[in-house]
């Protein structure tokens, strides 16, 4: 079963554990600002948002690589950066309409999230479940579920 | 590693910035943030200076666990000789600052001197700059905050600043970072107004690693499960914030009412947690907007509200309609309780004020009810307060006085001098509910017999965060004791002392303790830090740190006799509730808690205490 990242802005606190649990992994440092996931807080609207690569079907990022570095991990759906292609051109960063992949000025090589190989590290970090690791084809269950329940009247309990 | 090994000094005066290695010696005996913080002060700055003098000293510090994955692991605190007070200070803050600051590869940052003109440091990393900071001069700390992402166009960038109330010297200003997360207690923003210093505004990217990451990993994650799996830590907190406590201490007969005349609120319920998720009739929306979180905590106890936009105070008034932090219970008990005043929204909005400006709403609406007390008994008019009608129980002379205490104007100004100066000048010393000058939190001490002694021997004045047995007496945690009596309280008071001390010093939340001991605690420390620390260690630590902290307040000139309590709470009886007829028996908990701490009679610890602690 192929997975992804859902991600519920609405559990979020703001509180930056999938911050660091994902520079922890891929930097081996606690290290919010090289962390691939990044949480959004609208202070005057009292919203965190957290945000990351969506692993689109039609990478656009993938299509732009001029070096085919970035490449479909078949397992995961996740498009990974192979570092000892990549020339830091930072084509990428253009092309991705989101803005999530983005260039690490120590390495000088692009960087972005890979779903840690299939068990992202972000999902077991967040105390709140704002982000899970769910069936692909199904991130939209859980919602799906609440409003099922709230459109419901309960008729058929009651009769 | 867990600790950046370096310190940035600041002179001010002179104008330089220089990097400098932190004393490993030292860290090994204090820790961090705190402890650390303390030891460098102490040792730098005559005890008997005036705070607002530039011979004073202010660090920010972190603690080794600052910027780590521990739940929690985002504290710095502000170290100085309080401007409140005179004694030591030590105030401490969340929010995202002290990560940003351990980020740049700093443990501390000390500042001495004064600045000629107002200037901010900025910091990137290892460059650090003095700045030009008269253009923020005289505006608020959200002004400022915003200002200075705009003017680096970097909206990473953190801040810590003080607002207008700061630099006129208001006794009680804060150290704002995050627009509403303050280093909040004993005017340490006073002392860095003085010091012409507005700001610290810091970008750090450079990675906080540990002594051994395995076992610091598995550490952190067990101490993240015991918070999860406590019921306070778990549900309480996350559920209702800090505010969940606001009808349980009423129902106690502990919630201070109107300048401590009574120990229950009739207005509590309108005012508390219950009350801010309930949704309001104007607009169908509640107080609250969400929970929030400082950086790294899994428990989120931060509230993020919003005022009703109908409401006289932010009517035509945009920049109050916008949601922001508040209402915490202490905050929510010094507006609301203190000054007889039940409007949640007017509570709300002087509390955006007192994040605004930076002042502390604790000594603010404790200084209000004490004003309210002295108008009320004709002590004084409309005449000195400028026309307003210091009522207890009035929403708009709470909500005026916010606005002009924050700006430090008219008889906003003599508010901002705090309760007992401004009661000795108006010849009513005994009105103020303090210590050591600082005005007491949100627990009265004779329905809660404990915080009686915990307010007394308080080292920053009186003071919740220091030994915060209401865990124990109304919360039973770590175990339940009675709070009506005082058996049994010196010592309890003792080892929330010295467990606290420790905790302030690593870098965490003392908000962990609801479901952390330190068995909980010493692994994630010991695996973060060189050396070898255990319970024992840290609970040694702790007491090393008290017994500093004394012997500074005692070089500055208290005496055993500033270990007190205002007559109020050991001659007036309480007169409802749980606790009625009781009044605080400090004097049965103070001796036995001198000896337990191997203090003389008069409170100064023995030779033999000295040299034990290593002092």
């Amino acid at each position: 079963m192929l997975k992804a990242l859902n991600i519920d802005p609405g559990k979020c606190t703001g509180c930056l554990q999938c911050e660091l649990a994902c520079s922890f992994e891929n930097e081996g440092v606690f290290n919010p600002s090289k962390s691939r996931i990044k949480v959004f807080n609208f202070h005057d609207q009292g919203r965190f948002v957290p945000y990351t690569c969506t692993q689109c079907d039609e990478a656009w990022c993938m299509h732009a690589c001029p070096v085919d570095a970035i490449s479909l991990n078949k397992l995961t759906g996740a498009k990974e950066v192979n570092d000892n292609l990549c020339v830091g051109c930072k084509v990428c960063t253009i092309a991705c309409p989101f803005g999530t992949v983005n260039y690490n000025s120590a390495t000088g090589k692009v960087i972005k999230c890979d779903l840690c190989g299939g068990d992202p590290e972000c999902a077991k970090a967040c105390p709140t479940d704002a982000i899970t690791y769910v069936d692909a084809n199904w991130t939209g269950l859980d919602k799906m579920r609440q409003w099922a329940a709230k459109t419901d009247a309960g008729q058929q309990a009651t009769q | 590693m867990a600790w950046a090994r370096r310190i940035l000094r600041v002179n001010l005066t002179k104008g330089t910035c220089t990097h400098e290695p932190l004393n490993m010696d030292w860290a090994k005996r204090y820790l961090g943030q705190r402890g650390l913080a303390t030891k460098y002060l102490t040792e730098e700055i005559d005890p008997k200076v005036d705070p607002l003098a530039p011979e004073n000293k202010l660090i920010m510090a972190t603690g080794p666990l600052t910027g780590t994955c521990a739940s929690t692991a985002g504290r710095y605190s502000v170290i100085t000789k309080g401007a409140l007070t005179g004694a030591i200070a030590c105030s401490n803050s969340g929010g995202f600052f002290g990560n940003e600051m351990k980020n740049a590869g700093l443990d501390m940052i000390i500042f001495e001197g004064r600045a000629k003109a107002p200037v901010y440091l900025y910091i990137d990393n290892d460059d650090c700059r003095l700045l030009d900071a008269s253009v923020y001069w005289g505006t608020s700390v959200w002004d400022t905050e915003e200002g200075i992402k705009e003017a680096h166009g970097d909206p990473q960038i953190r801040v810590a600043s003080i607002g207008v109330a700061g630099e006129k010297g208001v006794k009680f200003a804060c150290v704002v970072n995050d627009m509403h997360r303050a280093a909040g207690r004993s005017g340490v923003g006073t002392v860095m107004g003085s010091k012409n210093l507005k700001a610290v505004a810091i970008r750090g990217t450079k990675g906080v690693s540990v002594d051994d990451m395995p076992a610091f990993l598995k550490a952190a994650a067990a101490g993240k499960k015991v918070l999860a799996e406590n019921a306070v830590t778990g549900q309480g907190l996350p559920a209702y914030g800090t505010q969940v406590l606001m009808n349980v201490i009423n129902e106690t007969g502990a919630l201070p009412t109107r300048n401590h005349r009574d120990i229950q609120f009739e207005g509590a319920s309108k005012i508390s947690a219950e009350a801010m998720a309930e949704p309001r009739e104007s607009d169908g929306k509640p107080n609250l907007v969400r929970n929030a979180a400082c950086f790294g905590c899994t428990i989120a106890c931060g509230r993020v509200s919003t005022i009703d936009r109908t409401h006289y105070t932010v009517v035509d008034r945009p920049q109050y309609q916008k949601a922001s932090g508040g209402l915490e219970y202490e905050a929510a008990w010094a507006l609301g309780a203190a000054t007889g005043v039940d409007d949640l929204d007017a509570l709300t909005f002087a509390n955006f004020v007192c994040n605004e400006q930076g002042i502390d709403p604790i000594s603010f609406g404790a200084t209000v009810g004490a004003a309210m007390e002295m108008f009320e008994d004709g002590v004084i008019t409309t005449k000195e307060t400028g026309g307003i009608e210091v009522k207890f129980g009035s929403a708009k002379a709470l909500t005026d006085l916010a606005e002009l205490c924050g700006r430090g104007e008219g008889f906003g100004a003599e508010i901002g001098l705090g309760s007992k100066l401004l009661c000795e000048k108006y010849g009513k010393p005994e009105l103020s509910m303090s210590v050591k000058g600082q005005e007491f939190p949100a627990y009265d001490s004779r329905g809660i017999q404990g915080m009686g002694l915990t307010y007394a021997t308080s080292n920053r004045g009186a003071c919740h965060l220091r030994s915060y047995t209401v865990a124990s007496e109304i919360l039973g945690i770590p175990e339940k004791t009675d709070p009506l009596v005082t058996e049994g309280k010196a010592g309890l008071v003792k080892a929330f002392q010295d467990a606290t001390a420790a905790v302030d010093s690593a870098g965490i939340c003392v908000f962990t303790t609801f479901a952390w001991t330190l068995e909980d605690i010493a692994p994630q420390i010991d695996a973060a830090c060189e050396g070898e620390w255990s319970v024992d260690s840290l609970l040694e630590l702790g007491e090393r740190v008290w017994n500093l902290e004394r012997r500074f307040n005692l070089a500055a000139g208290f005496t055993g006799k500033d270990d007190n309590l205002p007559k109020r709470l050991t001659k007036d009886a309480a007169k409802t509730g749980p606790a009625k007829g009781l009044t605080n028996g400090l004097d049965k908990m103070l001796p036995e808690y001198y000896d337990l701490r191997g203090w003389s009679k008069d409170g100064v610890p023995t030779n033999e205490t000295v040299s034990r602690l290593g002092l």
